[in-house]
């Protein structure tokens, strides 16, 4: 049977937990064409009372800065962002992350947009979520061809903030800052342990018996079709259009 | 001693696009917005039907349509930015393909280096710290990105980038007043490019009578003359991107050029019907 819920959805809703409740996070900032991740704070606000704060980069009206684009930057640096999305083209297994390209730069083979923010947000941000959909060992490596930035830094280099998490469309896994490796924390529903372990290009950690991530609820549903994709359609028309219908 | 001391400008209205564009030398070293921010497209059209060569793109902080409609049309030698997309329209077809043939060189950055090298200009300092970045491979292509000591904490090194003086500060306004302010509203990415720049061109959908300075509601989104070289009317003149509060991007024509412009063939015809006729963009 088809589930009731569109992928989209069940993303959000997974992003949605590990942004956590408002007592936690205060401040959520959301990059360049990250729909999901800005549909999981909008779910957060609609459930408790415009809580947390989301500082949306590409924000069509309405825009919270009024420093021009330096502002997210400089708010990181200060520390007054607590969580941030960052994907990559390549993730590997110590949560390094390229955005550049793969192959030995610079004569990459295949050549994506760039590192954007990430090489100090990765640094700045109390905590990053790690997301990026296309679960393949094309995407999740054992080594990535170029560190746009590092998943961890030796001691004496200053760091903020790190990596909490990596969600994909098979699975979460959660990052052991302390080994420095990712352990397999649920498999999404359709999706076997034995899947995730031969599309994952890296080692990590699981139980011996991995759960499944819990879909979303009927109360979930419905603020994400009312007033979360209304509120997405005015930044994500695009995005707005293809999951709920929905025109800005 | 080096003297870089900038101008102190009297900026000229000259006739239109075609005029400003005229005043960017083959080989300039030019910052631009990104497509969310203010773009000139009208002088970037102009530019590729002058057949310019060899531009330096610097993107602040990143870029994307107006990069790779230039990148295309054969017009850059060099880009130097955070990232080049079509944000919800994906990956820029034209500046994918000639990273991945080699034909323009890229100095890969990080957003907010490239805003630190600009305020290190607008200071008149040679470099600005930085936190985080090290251990990013980003450093190993930078020559002009150092670490350095923090001279008040043992143990505590930073990322330093080197003052960034771009030849050409390039972008759109809402409008310029009859003592050559420009009025850029919250968009201030576009005050540090022209404060950190040697000249700056900007073309604006309205020119008023006014001095938009003796308005206290208006006078906090104002660039200040003394920042700006010359200066065109240029209505519409950011389309197909935006100008927030007159028009908005043209999201269908932005997904269309991203379709057409993954083959050289189509990139082609997309440049023949809306760019080298002028005046083919709706009025």
């Amino acid at each position: 049977m088809k589930p009731d819920y569109a992928r989209e959805e069940l993303l959000a809703c997974i992003l949605a937990g590990l942004i956590g409740d408002a007592r936690h996070t205060a401040h959520v900032a959301v990059g360049a064409a990250s729909p999901i991740p800005a549909t999981a704070v909008e779910l957060l606000r609609a459930r408790q009372g415009g809580r947390p704060r989301l500082s949306l980069l590409h924000r069509r009206r309405g825009n919270p800065f009024t420093e021009g684009s330096r502002e997210l930057f400089d708010l990181a640096g200060q520390g007054r962002i607590d969580v941030f999305f960052l994907g990559g083209a390549q993730i590997d297994g110590e949560a390094n992350i390229n955005l550049v390209g793969s192959g030995e730069y610079p004569g990459v083979e295949h050549r994506f947009p760039g590192s954007f923010g990430s090489a100090f947000m990765y640094f700045t941000a109390r905590r990053t979520i790690l997301f990026r959909e296309e679960h393949s060992p094309r995407v999740l490596v054992p080594k990535v061809d170029f560190v746009s930035a590092p998943g961890s830094s030796p001691p004496g280099v200053w760091r903020r903030g790190g990596p909490q998490a990596l969600l994909t469309g098979k699975a979460l896994f959660a990052w052991q800052a302390d080994r420095r490796r990712f352990r397999l924390e649920s498999v999404h529903p359709g999706v076997g342990a034995d899947e995730v372990r031969a599309a994952t290009g890296f080692d990590y950690d699981a139980p011996a018996k991995v759960g499944a991530t819990p879909v979303p609820t009927a109360q979930e549903l419905e603020l994400l079709r009312g007033p979360v994709a209304a509120e997405i359609a005015l930044n994500y028309p695009e995005f707005a259009r293809r999951v709920w219908r929905r025109a800005a | 001693m080096r003297d870089d001391a900038l101008p102190s400008n009297e900026p000229e209205v000259v006739a239109d696009a075609e005029a400003l564009a005229a005043r960017i030398p083959d080989g300039a070293f030019v910052a631009l917005p990104p497509d969310y921010s203010l773009v000139a497209m009208d002088v970037v059209r102009a530019l590729i039907r002058r057949g310019a060569k060899d531009l330096r793109l610097l993107g602040v902080p990143v870029l994307g349509f107006c990069a790779d409609l230039l990148i295309g049309a054969g017009c850059v030698a060099e880009v130097e930015t955070s990232a080049v997309s079509l944000g919800e329209a994906g990956l820029a077809p034209r500046f994918s393909e000639a990273a991945e043939r080699g034909s323009i060189r890229i100095r890969d950055a990080t957003c907010p280096m490239v805003h630190s090298g600009l305020q290190a200009a607008e200071k008149g300092v040679p470099f600005m710290p930085l936190r985080g970045v090290i251990g990013s491979d980003l450093t190993r292509h930078r020559a002009d990105w150092k670490t350095l000591a923090n001279p008040f904490e043992a143990d505590d090194a930073l990322i330093v980038a080197k003052a960034i003086v771009p030849e050409v500060a390039l972008f759109h306004a809402r409008w310029a007043d009859a003592r050559g302010n420009v009025w850029i509203g919250r968009r201030r990415e576009l005050a540090t490019i022209a404060h950190a720049a040697k000249a700056c061109y900007v073309t604006v959908e309205a020119l008023r009578e006014d001095d938009m300075l003796d308005d206290e509601l208006l006078a906090p989104g104002v660039l200040g003359s003394v920042y700006v070289s010359a200066i065109a009317r240029a209505p519409r003149g950011a389309w197909p991107l935006g100008v927030i509060g007159e028009y908005g991007i043209d999201d269908a024509h932005i997904l269309d050029y991203a379709k057409q412009a993954k083959t050289r063939e189509g990139f082609a015809r997309y440049l023949e019907q809306f760019v080298l006729k002028r005046s083919a963009q709706p009025a």
